[in-house]
């Protein structure tokens, strides 16, 4: 009989429930992870990877049958038929929207880390600060130097591809040597430097994408074919990275199917016990005791366990004494940029190899350095140049065999950026507990109600036209904007809802994510985040996870969890 | 249906930006076909039966189409996309796979503006079938003038015109088959490397993307 009693629990196996296993483990703690979704094993499970477009039926499309099943995956890309085995079905796992937020959902070992777009950036004092610079919500109760050797620690295991730029706004970390910029990206990078002094620039990705081997992971193979599962380890995930290592320690017992329903909590100990299991095949309940306990089950999971927790003592649940919990949802909002051609005399005679699996990058420059706008905080873009294909032959005029050959050849250069811009904490914007609809496990599901505000529609101004701007005077032309407008979630970057601060009755976690009212329940995936930043999250869900995993086992060393 | 311009520009943006931006690009094409409209159960089951036949090719019955409307679905293709140095768009099943995504995909709207265009083609003038090579190519330079005019015109919530379906369906279909991927233009599964900047001459093909 398996044992009911571990050292430790993570619940949610993706990049954060990852970290926490292996770090846990490692430092000797017997661990049980456990994941609400399906098994996918490395490699072995990747069965569409290495199929070209051509076996797919639909070549990857969707059917009406598929916009049937998924009335929310259908709203954006992830309704596909190459990998949509790997989202979360809409109908077993509904959601209550009072206003419009897409949410796309990984339920199965691995989560989003198997899909995730692998952009990896640090955070700045920019971003630990900003709140308290500018009045908004709360100070995050860490900076910059407390989580700069976690950044270092998870940067070396992930293997992050990137270019050493020197930028306060994107410090620059221990990376592995970047894809570099093909030659139209190359031609614009340098005449924007000179254009805008150096205040804005065109780097490369920093992508968790590895260009030099690290053990059991072989580099890039340039398949650009990440999110069906990467058959050479190339990229990072749980598969390929932190769950091997937890497996070598022996320490690690993965338990797919289980989804926690709550955490047991004892009222006069002050500290949570345990953790409720219900079986998804079987539908049978179990309990499994622990002295200490990681929920990463992403942003709006993890708070929804922590709704229906210990509702005993604090209705509103574990974490709601402070009045935060469920609050201060964020995402970033973006598709917003701008794109155009590039007719540069002789650029015509130049082609690039490979499907690099990333981009460029342009940091941060607007309210920094002295630079001031309407709004608050600011954008990056991400983006990228590249030959037409075929597809521009829909709306050009031509049929026959002429018109064939010329579209099987590459056609202009183009060059386009979208704008990931900061959304503001805002206490508005929460989650709560729908007790009325149930999901496929009789479960209650969540309510969402978040709603972006004004400084995001200032700022959508400037993610257009500041790009538009950034391409003219680098000479690109048939410049057009766009706006394809965004609703929270589109971004799947889940932020907030039990936030990290310095005081117990405005904030869910401490400065070492330990629940205030249960200091042996530490909160480590995008939940934590006190504001938002415009890079892409997950590096620091990683350094944080790994940050907390070490404090928490000299805890349990000094007995005080 | 339509590709709108808006998508055009931002999908030739980029060839590789992140992960989502590639994804997003493949989707707003391909989702682009399917986008609103009501869902259909029998589609579904007929989906089934369309997928392997589309996968075989060999002239029967695809989805909600008749061999002889698959039969003439080809010829359309293959008028659009002809064999060259390369093989055409039969060659590629192209009818099959027009068939499938109109009976899978559509919106009962547009599959219904696809059908009266197929009908349109099948009776005027003698009939497509009826017609020398030179007679069809001028037929479908004629509609592709008639659909360019009407598709820069239209309001977004107008329906899109049968021949730019048939245009897009059949480019779609052709470059992302094995022939149009792998033989017009060149496809390597695991390119294992990454230059950024090779020469170009005139005449070499597109690199075919993955996923």
């Amino acid at each position: 009989m398996q044992s009911q009693s571990f050292d430790a629990i993570v619940v949610g196996s993706g990049i954060s429930g990852g970290w926490a296993a292996k770090e846990l483990t490692e430092k000797g703690l017997r661990v049980l992870l456990l994941e609400r979704g399906k098994n996918i094993e490395h490699v072995k499970d990747y069965v569409n990877a290495t199929k070209a477009p051509w076996d797919y039926p639909h070549r990857g499309g969707r059917t009406q049958a598929m916009e049937r099943d998924y009335p929310v995956l259908k709203r954006d890309y992830p309704l596909n038929e190459k990998n949509l085995d790997w989202w979360a079905s809409d109908k077993d796992s509904p959601y209550t929207e009072h206003k419009r937020f897409d949410w796309y959902r990984g339920y199965h070992v691995g989560g989003r880390s198997l899909m995730w777009g692998r952009q990896s950036y640090r955070w700045s004092d920019f971003d630990f600060e900003a709140n308290a610079r500018d009045g908004s919500a709360i100070d995050w109760p860490i900076r910059y130097a407390d989580i700069q050797p976690w950044y270092d620690y998870v940067e070396r295991f992930a293997g992050i591809a990137g270019s050493r730029e020197g930028l306060a706004q994107l410090p620059d970390g221990e990376f592995q040597p970047a894809m570099p910029l093909n030659c139209g990206e190359e031609l614009i990078a340098g005449r924007l430097k000179t254009k805008f002094g150096g205040r804005r620039l065109i780097i490369p990705g920093r992508v968790a994408n590895l260009t030099q081997p690290l053990p059991g992971r072989s580099p890039c193979q340039y398949r650009n074919a990440c999110w069906l599962g990467c058959p050479f380890g190339s990229y990072f995930s749980t598969q390929s990275s932190t769950l091997p290592a937890a497996v070598a320690t022996g320490r690690l017992t993965l338990k797919p199917f289980a989804i926690v329903t709550e955490i047991l909590y004892d009222r006069d100990k002050k500290r949570a016990t345990g953790v409720r299991v219900l079986d998804a095949v079987t539908e049978t309940t179990t309990d499994y005791t622990a002295r200490v306990i990681f929920v990463c089950a992403s942003a709006l999971n993890s708070t929804w366990l922590l709704l229906r927790s210990a509702t005993d003592v604090w209705p509103g649940g574990l974490g709601s004494s402070s009045g935060e919990l469920g609050h201060n949802l964020m995402d970033h909002h973006f598709r917003a940029g701008a794109s155009g051609t590039l007719e540069e005399p002789g650029l015509d005679a130049k082609y690039f190899y490979g499907r690099r699996p990333t981009g460029f990058y342009i940091p941060r420059y607007r309210n920094l350095h002295g630079d001031k706008r309407q709004y608050l905080r600011g954008f990056g873009y991400q983006g990228g140049a590249s030959r037409q294909g075929w597809s521009r032959g829909v709306a050009e005029l031509g049929v026959g065999g002429g018109f064939k050959d010329a579209m099987a050849q590459p056609g202009k250069w183009t060059i386009g950026a979208t704008a990931f811009g900061e959304m503001l904490p805002n206490h508005a914007n929460r989650i709560t507990l729908d007790r009325e609809k149930k999901d496929k496990w009789g479960l209650p599901v969540l309510a969402i109600d978040c709603a972006t505000g004004e400084n995001e529609r200032l700022m959508r101004t400037d993610m257009m036209n500041d790009m538009a701007e950034m391409l003219e005077a680098s000479g690109v032309k048939q410049v057009r904007t766009y706006d394809n407008g965004y609703w929270p979630g589109m971004g799947i970057h889940e932020m907030g809802t039990a936030r990290m601060g310095r005081d117990p009755k405005r904030s869910v976690l401490n400065a070492h994510n330990q629940v205030w009212d249960a200091p042996n329940v530490f909160v480590t995936d995008g939940a934590c985040m006190v504001s938002a930043s415009c890079v892409n999250p997950s590096l620091t869900y990683m350094a944080l996870t790994a940050r907390a995993a070490d404090f928490a086992v000299a805890e349990l060393k000094r007995n005080n969890l | 249906m339509d590709i709108s311009k808006d998508v055009e520009m931002t999908s030739n943006a980029s060839e590789a930006i992140d992960r989502r931006e590639a994804i997003k690009r493949v989707t707003l094409l391909l989702g682009g076909v399917a986008l609103g409209g009501s869902g259909l159960v029998a589609a579904c089951e007929r989906a089934q039966r369309g997928a392997a036949a589309a996968g075989k090719g060999g002239g029967g019955p695809v989805g909600s189409f008749s061999a002889q409307e698959v039969a003439l679905l080809d010829e359309v293709a293959d008028t659009i996309l002809p064999e060259t140095k390369t093989p055409g768009a039969k060659a590629a099943n192209v009818g099959a796979f027009m068939a499938l995504m109109v009976t899978d995909s559509y919106t009962d709207r547009d599959a219904g503006v696809f059908r009266d265009g197929l009908r349109t083609l099948e009776q005027s003038g003698g009939g497509f079938m009826a017609k020398t090579p030179e007679q069809r190519l001028a037929q479908l330079e004629q509609l592709d003038r008639e659909q360019k005019d009407y598709q820069d015109k239209k309001k977004r919530d107008d329906p899109p015109h049968f021949f730019r379906q048939m245009k897009e369906l059949t480019l779609l279909g052709y470059f992302t088959s094995e022939i149009g991927g792998s033989q017009a233009m060149r496809y390597r599964e695991t390119p294992g490397r990454f230059d950024p900047c090779v020469p170009y001459s005139p005449g070499e093909t597109t690199w075919t993307a993955h996923a």
